[in-house]
């Protein structure tokens, strides 16, 4: 491609997010700014594979804009319209007119000059002449990691310790959203259309989550990407009016969640023991172990986001109805068209359980 | 010097100071998320905008494997965020 359309499909697309984010924080409707959100997400997604970074645009495309997104408006459909959107008085009501305009100007200032200091700070990054040392030294070492794609090998050798704890992070996020509370309730099975999908569309997902597993060796892909689609497939069957979407139950839920953490511990544990450094792993069993601690990764991860979607502790088994068996992906429970109210007291639970085809209508 | 860099790299800029903006100012809890989560991507539309070295370079691999992680991150910081608010929500109602 030509420098001048590169240039023009640039222009395009930093134009686009700008007014995509300005047009989503600028909005009063909490719905209108989630999905505003969403689609910012995916231009996102777009210029950051302009900028020759796969890894990133396929994570952003299904976990900044996909999960992030399904996040969101399963909060705005749950919680009434006043306590999201912007009826609400502003905290800064109570004062007067004048104490509002100035904090607003204030505020707005400070964002300025933050954004004028990062600029600044930006262009030293630019014209800073050791800028290429990390990616040489990755470069220069990326033969003995185990793996071929050289983001890979930075988030899973290089620097593992990084990744191991941002499994750690992932893990304490969903402790805190099972201290929380219950899971919302689950939505109302779906129609004969989106069922029908549903059959096709989760076998597919499950299908290219291994492949971006499998792929992320060598090629965009790896072990988040991987995880993200894992978790969208739950997030579809839990669209669907599925209550288990394929999660395991109990004990065996609580040992997926914590699969990551615990697989990174024990290979970085056992080469300490082996005289190794910590995760320093031998470069001829590099990609062995790469492949193993991601394969655990990708389940935690995929787990975590599931129940970050179902938004609290997992129901006990007892709640499910009648004939479904927990934890499995039968096809049989798709077919389920039984309307599902849970037996805790939730208040929320009557608006939540408004089947979600309805809700689309009723906005 | 890439234009490229820069066209991104400033718009990454912008994006944090209007995400900021909106996390301080606005009164829903779910709009300064969504503040918060539009200021995440901005820096990560930065490190990305370093990372570039031109068409047909490898760029530099080290600020993708950042941005990975904090996308991460950010979505797991959200869903607890929504979490609390939920159960802030619950609290109030109950009384």
């Amino acid at each position: 491609m030509n420098t001048t359309a590169l240039l023009v499909l640039d222009v395009l697309l930093v134009f686009s997010l700008l007014s995509l984010a300005a047009a989503a924080l600028a909005t009063r409707d909490a719905r209108r700014s989630v999905i505003l959100f969403m689609a910012f997400g995916l231009v996102l997604a777009v210029a950051w594979a302009r900028l020759l970074a796969p890894d990133v645009a396929l994570a952003e495309a299904a976990i900044g804009a996909g999960l992030s997104g399904a996040l969101l408006l399963a909060a705005v459909r749950e919680q009434p319209r006043r306590a999201l959107s912007g009826d609400t008085k502003p905290i800064h009501s109570r004062n007067d007119a004048g104490l509002k305009v100035t904090l607003q100007w204030t505020v707005t200032l400070f964002c300025v000059a933050l954004a004028a200091i990062l600029a600044w700070a930006l262009t030293q990054a630019f014209d800073s002449a050791s800028k290429d040392a990390l990616a040489q030294a990755v470069s220069a070492n990326l033969a003995a990691s185990g793996v071929s794609n050289p983001v890979t090998a930075v988030l899973l050798n290089f620097r593992a310790y990084d990744t191991l704890l941002e499994l750690a992070v992932l893990l304490t996020a969903v402790l805190g959203i099972f201290a929380l509370g219950p899971a919302r309730s689950g939505y109302r099975s779906a129609g004969p259309v989106f069922d029908g999908l549903t059959r096709w569309l989760v076998p597919v997902l499950i299908l290219a989550a291994g492949y971006l597993l499998w792929v992320g060796a060598h090629a965009p892909g790896g072990a988040f990407q991987a995880g993200a689609t894992l978790a969208a497939a739950g997030v579809v069957l839990r669209l669907a009016g599925q209550r288990t979407i394929g999660l395991p139950q109990g004990h065996t839920l609580h040992i997926v969640i914590a699969a990551g953490v615990a697989m990174f511990l024990v290979v970085g544990l056992s080469l300490l023991v082996l005289g190794r450094p910590f995760l320093g792993y031998p470069p001829a069993l590099a990609g062995g172990l790469i492949l193993l601690i991601e394969c655990a990764a990708m389940l935690a991860i995929a787990a975590t986001l599931v129940l970050a979607f179902l938004g609290g502790r997992p129901q006990p088994p007892s709640v499910n109805p009648a004939g479904a068996k927990p934890g499995a992906l039968s096809i049989s429970m798709l077919r389920s068209r039984s309307r599902e109210f849970p037996s805790d007291t939730d208040s929320h639970n009557a608006e939540s359980c408004r089947g979600f085809n309805e809700e689309k209508n009723r906005c | 010097m890439l234009t490229a860099h820069w066209l991104y790299g400033m718009a990454g800029c912008l994006i944090v100071a209007l995400g900021l903006r909106t996390a301080l100012l606005h009164a829903a809890l779910l709009q300064r998320l969504i503040g918060i989560n539009v200021m995440g991507a901005g820096v990560f539309l930065v490190l990305i905008a370093v990372a570039y070295r031109g068409p047909g370079l490898a760029p530099d691999p080290v600020p993708h494997a950042l941005v990975l992680t904090g996308i991460v991150v950010a979505v797991s910081a959200t869903a607890l965020a929504l979490a609390l608010a939920r159960r802030l929500a619950a609290e109030r109602d109950h009384g």
